[in-house]
């Protein structure tokens, strides 16, 4: 039963992924890449990461899908007007993804399964408590430092975006 | 603490390396074929959800939360990440009537 979960969600991942990536209009595009995101969440739901499930639906299938979605609405492409790339770079360029997939599988092989190790693992690792403890103890100065940076981007994209620069 | 996670213990860690190894080789391979700056921006961030995928994977099989709290702030660096990147797409849009990124040639020594 969690195999054929994993399954299910893993092939609506990787086919919306690839509906993505290969997409003409850049909207069908965008919007596939909204199923994705909502795929990844329900792995964290599957990971029993709660916390990351719901911050996943909330800041990228919610804010930055949408400022993707607004964006290309604004900018009004209706007509294809994406250039063709020639076949060699494309052959190139499937031969490097390729080549890369391979790589990191690769490097990954040597990852033992450990069934045995889960048996004694601390169960409420990814509940909302445990990693608040976390997140306003030890790491509280990472957490200012971000909304410095939030704040920062903030202005430099109303910078960026003003009439005259 | 909460319930023994059975899903943990019956799906080995090894198929969420192989997912999200395709989900990272699908971004790169979308970033070196297509033209469309939105979408390739888009890429960039199918690649950081698979690498936030398996960090959370790690961190739920070893019992360990600073993984997921680190799959957290690069959510956040993602955030004003794309804010930014999608200011600077509207501004060359508004400059050159266009987002395909092979007529963006003007930073070339």
């Amino acid at each position: 039963m969690d195999q054929f979960l994993f399954f299910l969600v893993a092939f609506l991942a990787v086919a919306s992924a690839v509906y993505f990536v290969f997409a003409k209009n850049p909207l069908y595009a965008i919007l596939s890449l909204i199923v994705t995101m909502f795929s990844i969440a329900g792995m964290y739901i599957l990971l029993n990461a709660q916390f990351l499930a719901i911050i996943q639906i909330i800041v990228y299938a919610g804010a930055i899908m949408v400022l993707f979605l607004y964006i290309l609405m604004m900018l009004n492409l209706n007509k294809e007007d994406e250039s063709k790339k020639n076949n060699t770079l494309k052959f190139i360029g499937v031969f490097t993804a390729g080549l890369l997939l391979i790589g990191i599988l690769g490097v990954f092989r040597g990852v033992q399964d450990n069934h045995i190790v889960v048996e004694n693992v601390d169960r409420g690792v990814g509940l909302t408590k445990n990693l608040g403890k976390l997140l306003f103890n030890e790491y509280v100065l990472p957490f200012e430092l971000a909304s410095i940076l939030i704040l920062a981007g903030i202005v430099g994209a109303v910078l960026i975006g003003k009439k005259d620069l | 603490m909460g319930e023994v996670n059975t899903f943990i213990q019956s799906v080995p860690l090894n198929y969420f390396i192989i997912l999200s190894s395709v989900l990272f080789s699908l971004g790169v391979l979308g970033v070196l074929l297509r033209k469309n700056a939105i979408v390739i921006l888009g890429c960039v961030e199918l690649m950081l959800n698979s690498a936030n995928l398996l960090l959370a994977a790690f961190s739920a099989y070893k019992g360990n939360s600073d993984g997921q709290l680190l799959v957290f702030f690069i959510m956040v660096v993602a955030a004003a990440e794309v804010a930014v990147g999608l200011a600077i797409i509207a501004m060359l849009y508004r400059n050159t009537r266009s987002v395909d990124v092979s007529i963006f040639n003007k930073l070339r020594g």
